[in-house]
């Protein structure tokens, strides 16, 4: 899971797709979990960060997660 | 560094909800470093507001419709010469080009000099005949196909499904998602354009645009992408930004190097989902965006300036990405003295 090398994230949670214009806003969450998409982490590592970090169960998390990289995927961030 | 002192007449000074290009041109030559220019503003209305932007167009004259022929055109600006010794004339508007390319000589002859494409680049990218250019230069075009009654309408639509484009010979478009509306449509456009009207497939997808600076030579100048954001009901972008997309700026390289185009133009693109870039029109003069251009690191009205004064343009090689422009709407306080000083003489 590769986030596009162009793809560029602010310390506000703003993201911007400089190929296609497209913007979005990330919550403080979405902010981390992204920082470790583009720092190189694994689905695995990204999980054993979240569940130290936060209250939140696994079958929650994995859901959570699941959709976050299906929405990164469809909004053209990720490398194929 | 001195500037050199120069006087410019612009067109479309139209800066309205569906804006002619003349302002932000006017802009761009203002920010020179190396021009102090005069600006003429040339009107076909008198409630054109650039007309009344005293900041930035130093005279303005009234100059005859384009369908009073070119002969009146030529007249009126020399007259208009005479008094202001004009170096260059950016006309900004598709439907006075026309007059503006069969004049290009006469012009020269008494000084006025001016940068455009030639009659044949300019009829050969007409909406009418963007399916055979599309053939010729290799570049995916909608199909689309000319009409000149509704019953060439309904005999079109026999092989093209719903929805598809009705546009205008110079500007306007709409989506017609029926017969009726194609009926409508077809009525508006001839009415106000007149014929052909345009019937063309409909590409779904992202408006993405492109504006360039072709030299006559085959080179790019300048080129700029940009996606537009914000986009009125008459369909013009209100908001844009700057993209990095080297296949469109390849697109534009490809078109301007194989059609040898001399001037500025707008590429209308749309980007499907599956990214593949559809050319939708070929707009031979620079757009009503192209301060964003500026704004990004891209005079091209500058760049046009110098082209048509015969100085050497080194061709740009980048420009900011995420850059936007939001145009606004402002209301000037003019006072009846002027605007009747116009009407009564025809210039101010």
């Amino acid at each position: 899971m590769i986030v596009k090398a162009n793809i560029a994230l602010s310390d506000n949670g703003f993201v911007f797709n400089p190929a296609t214009g497209d913007s979005f806003t990330l919550n403080e969450t979405g902010k981390v979990v992204l920082t470790l998409i583009k720092d190189g982490k694994s689905l695995k590592q990204i999980t054993n960060f979240m569940k130290e970090e936060y209250d939140v169960d696994e079958v929650t998390l994995d859901r959570y997660l699941a959709d976050f990289v299906n929405d990164l995927r469809v909004n053209n961030l990720l490398e194929e | 560094m001195s500037r050199m002192e120069v006087t410019v007449a612009v067109t479309g000074l139209n800066n309205i909800d569906s804006p002619g290009p003349g302002i932000p041109v006017i802009r761009g030559i203002r920010e020179s470093k190396e021009f102090e220019a005069r600006i003429i503003g040339l009107a076909y209305e008198h409630l054109e507001p650039g007309i009344y932007m005293s900041d930035l167009v130093d005279k303005t004259y009234m100059i005859p419709y384009p369908s009073e022929g070119k002969d009146a055109l030529l007249k009126r600006l020399l007259e208009i010469h005479a008094k202001e010794r004009i170096d260059v004339i950016i006309p900004n508007f598709d439907a006075e080009l026309f007059s503006f390319i069969k004049l290009e000589q006469q012009l020269a002859n008494a000084g006025i000099r001016t940068y455009l494409p030639t009659l044949a680049q300019f009829e050969e990218r007409h909406k009418s005949n963007l399916p055979a250019f599309g053939r010729k230069y290799g570049v995916e075009v909608p199909e689309g196909v000319d009409v000149f009654s509704h019953a060439d309408l309904h005999n079109a639509m026999k092989s093209m499904e719903y929805p598809v484009m009705i546009k205008g010979k110079y500007y306007d478009a709409y989506v017609a998602h029926s017969e009726a509306q194609a009926d409508e449509y077809f009525s508006k456009m001839s009415a106000k354009w007149g014929l052909p009207v345009i019937v063309q497939e409909f590409i779904k997808g992202t408006e993405v645009n492109v504006i360039a600076l072709g030299d006559g030579k085959g080179n790019l100048v300048a080129a700029v992408p940009m996606r537009k954001q914000y986009i009125t009901d008459k369909g013009k972008a209100w908001g844009g930004i700057t993209i990095d997309e080297p296949k469109m700026l390849n697109l534009a390289k490809h078109i301007l190097s194989q059609t040898k185009w001399r001037g500025g133009l707008e590429l209308e693109l749309i980007r499907t989902s599956d990214n593949k870039l559809y050319l939708l029109e070929i707009n031979p003069r620079i757009p009503a965006w192209v301060y964003l251009a500026v704004g990004a690191g891209q005079n091209i009205p500058e760049a046009l300036l110098k082209l048509a004064l015969g100085m050497d343009v080194k061709p740009y090689s980048r420009y900011d990405v995420g850059k936007m422009f939001v145009r606004y709407s402002y209301d000037m306080i003019v006072d009846l003295d002027r605007y009747s000083s116009l009407t009564i003489n025809g210039e101010l």
